[in-house]
């Protein structure tokens, strides 16, 4: 095994020096005479709880196109970046379609990893789209993805234990801050989960204090202002008063598993855990248990970022004619409508929220004006980028190694050295 | 049969050259020559591997000091993708690569993180081996067993036991905890705090390493005779004084081959760390690979000539210090 270990570090580092090394083209089929034949591979990011659904609407498509074979690959959302770069940027093994995160669609289209998509069948009745979806698909004019689903964060807590320890849904953090209180002094249970690990997690409090990662408009850096440093503060005051628990790693499990065992009452998180939190021993046969608020409010405003993913055709598939009718198919109302009565995530189009059952869902009444409200994240290249510096000022934020304005400021001198042309 | 005949002729030829070496140098063949005539067979042989580690290591190895002396990056290499031909734009940029790195703190701090790393988990691992070893030397009741036992963390897949351990250092849900817990001892943060994180690590990697070592040190226990212990004990010395005198001068030539290899793999042990910790919490347990790993495909664009150069300035500290290593054995009178 030993001999394994030197094998991969081997591996890894040629593929380190080779990486920029060409491949193969690989892939065929096409449409012959108008109907459509070969494979398609399609990269799935959606979670556990989500793929087996996904897997099946997916298939589908062969049901449409008796000729063509859907091949579906599941790739966790924490690797599928990565992944799709390698293979995409050295030619081989990439996916035919990709469900790319919506800040993952600029940077993949300015790489050239992806095939633009205006005229052609993938985009199929654009206007239906809601604009902010769209917003999240245009590079330089064009159009890289179908947006597939639109999403934002929200307050996930637990009504039994809110109401057993007699609070209100919190509407601020302060308030989150004394429900806590009240929460563990009755319960003995903790009242928030908050993502350490996770620099996503850092923006509603950002957003709240009314402060932006960058102002795209005027090409400035904005979230070394004081703002910055003040969300970084309410988040650390949150865990030093013991009214939020934290971790620095695995922070999707450890909070879904908090939060659907009962360990802490709330919890942020996104459309794509409610299927996730509903298996859990406190919803399991108690739907009802599960109630979703908007993401709480700074001292200035409440503002939750947008997310959502889009569906982007790799530019060297040897099948984009199967692949563009695939998003057609994949990003089609009837599509969005099943993953909505399936797994409660939001459509794209418009129309689909006049269906009866999407209307009828609880968690979509709940989060379509909390999308509707949602703060667009900057629409760049580098968006994707922007993270990392996020994550590691998180840490050194949170764990006490460093102050709340050294560690926005932090985040800031990273920024300006990734973009060249910001001041 | 041809083939036989030409070699024994050029054998005998040689063997004549070779006596009369130093009487006629004149008439000597050039040295290189001499030496394909007479082992050209044996070139022959290499060459299909020669070749082979030519273009599997050698091209990616110059290719990569070639890029770590650009600016290429994801975004201006050459690409080729469907309908996108995207040229190459990238341009020589010198040394700067490397002069940004030797005077950022990043690759101070990590390099400091690595050696401590490194030096922790070899000793450690290495006196853990030892110990094991020198108690499963001896006859006792079900060695067979406890030597199957200890080899264990070699038979699972490396990434099989690190998500193990991951499970087992989970702050709230983990069993270690769970255990601390029924002592009354509050929760260790093992991944969540850089000092834990620190420790985690290394003792996963410790355990990895330990039936590597225990492996070689028994089969250089074993190579020692056993009249030198006999000599001694009828010289009366005492266990200490034989293991002082006998086993580690006779474990020597092993223990240096084993802790200079060990060393070198744990310096870029990647799949222990990536795969415990992503290097975190924050940047606390990244070491010089994994930092170069997360250039080269993390970051957005990625960065390959910022990667190369961690890469060729890895290189250059490994060659340095297997160097060393083999002269400071070399100066203890080790043939190595």
């Amino acid at each position: 095994m030993r001999r394994g270990i030197a094998a991969t570090g081997l591996i890894a580092a040629l593929a380190m020096t080779a990486a920029a090394c060409g491949g193969d083209d690989e892939g065929s089929g096409g449409s012959k005479g108008g109907k459509l034949s070969g494979t398609v591979t399609f990269w799935d990011t959606s979670n556990d709880a989500e793929k087996g659904a996904y897997e099946k609407i997916a298939k589908g498509f062969e049901k449409l196109h008796p000729d063509v074979k859907v091949n579906y690959v599941n790739v966790p959302f924490g690797e599928a970046n990565a992944k799709f770069k390698n293979a995409a940027g050295g030619n081989s093994g990439a996916p035919d379609v990709m469900r790319t995160e919506v800040a993952w669609t600029q940077d993949f289209a300015s790489l050239g990893y992806l095939a633009p998509l205006d005229d052609t069948v993938a985009l199929d009745k654009a206007d239906d789209y809601l604009p902010q979806a769209a917003a999240s698909t245009k590079f330089k004019g064009k159009t890289y993805a179908a947006p597939q689903t639109i999403d934002t964060l929200a307050l996930f807590y637990n009504k039994k234990m809110l109401k057993a320890s007699g609070v209100d849904v919190p509407k601020s953090f302060d308030e989150v801050k004394s429900a806590a209180k009240k929460i563990k002094s009755k319960s003995g249970k903790t009242g928030l989960y908050l993502r350490g690990d996770d620099p996503y997690y850092y923006l509603p409090y950002l957003y709240g204090e009314g402060g932006d990662l960058l102002d795209t408009k005027s090409k400035k850096v904005t979230v070394d202002d004081p703002e910055g440093a003040k969300a970084f503060s309410v988040m650390k005051d949150l865990v030093d008063s013991k009214a939020a628990v934290t971790d620095a790693s695995d922070g999707y499990n450890n909070q879904l598993n908090a939060f659907k065992d009962g360990d802490v009452a709330m919890a942020l998180d996104g459309p794509w855990s409610i299927e996730g939190a509903l298996q859990g021993k406190q919803f399991k046969g108690d739907k009802g248990n599960l109630g979703v608020a908007p993401a709480p409010a700074g001292s200035k405003r409440q503002g939750a970022p947008q997310g959502g993913w889009n569906l982007a055709a790799y530019a060297g598939s040897g099948n984009l004619d199967a692949a563009y009718e695939f998003i057609k198919y994949m990003s089609s109302a009837k599509v969005q409508q099943q993953t909505t009565e399936q797994l409660s995530l939001l459509p794209t189009r418009t129309s689909v929220y006049d269906v009866k059952s999407v209307k009828d869902n609880q968690m979509v009444q709940f989060f379509k004006p909390a999308v509707a409200k949602s703060v667009q994240r900057p629409w760049i290249p580098e968006a994707n980028a922007l993270f990392e510096p996020i994550r590691l000022q998180l840490e050194k934020v949170l764990s006490g190694k460093s102050s709340p304005e050294k560690g926005a400021e932090g985040i800031g001198d990273a920024y300006r050295k990734l973009l060249k042309d910001y001041k | 049969m041809a083939v036989e005949t030409g070699q024994s002729v050029v054998r005998a030829a040689d063997a004549e050259s070779i006596r009369g070496r130093g009487h006629r140098p004149g008439k000597n063949p050039g040295r290189l020559r001499r030496t394909f005539a007479t082992h050209w067979y044996a070139w022959a042989m290499v060459a299909p591997v020669v070749t082979v580690i030519g273009v599997i290591v050698g091209y990616p190895l110059v290719r990569g000091m070639y890029l770590s002396t650009t600016n290429a990056n994801e975004a201006n290499v050459e690409r080729h993708i469907g309908v996108n031909d995207i040229p190459a734009t990238y341009e020589s940029v010198g040394l700067d690569n490397y002069q940004a790195i030797l005077s950022d703190g990043v690759f101070w701090d990590r390099l400091t993180w690595t050696v401590v790393w490194t030096v922790s988990c070899v000793a450690l691992s290495f006196a853990l081996g030892l110990a094991l070893a020198t108690m499963l030397n001896r006859k006792l009741a079900g060695r067979t067993f406890y030597r199957m036992a200890l080899i264990l963390p070699w038979a699972v897949p490396a990434f099989v036991s690190v998500f193990t351990w991951r499970l087992l250092f989970n702050e709230k849900k983990g069993l270690l905890n769970k255990l601390l817990a029924g002592g009354g001892i509050d929760a260790i943060p093992w991944l969540n705090d850089p000092t834990w994180a620190k420790i985690s690590v290394i003792t996963v990697n410790v355990w990895l390493g330990v039936p590597f070592m225990l492996v070689a040190m028994l089969g250089g226990l074993q190579s020692i005779p056993g009249e030198l212990y006999e000599a001694a004990e009828m010289d009366g010395a005492n266990a200490w004084q034989r293991f002082r005198h006998i086993t580690l001068p006779g474990l020597r030539t092993v223990a240096s081959t084993v802790i200079l290899i060990s060393g070198i793999w744990t310096f870029n042990m990647f799949p222990v760390i990536f795969l415990l910790t992503r290097g975190g919490p924050g940047d606390a347990t990244e070491i010089l690979v994994t930092y170069a790993y997360r250039l080269s495909f993390v970051v957005s664009p990625r960065d390959f000539a910022g990667s190369a150069a961690w890469g060729v300035l890895i290189l250059a500290l490994l060659s340095i210090i297997a160097v060393a290593y083999r002269r400071a054995l070399r100066k203890q009178g080790e043939v190595w």
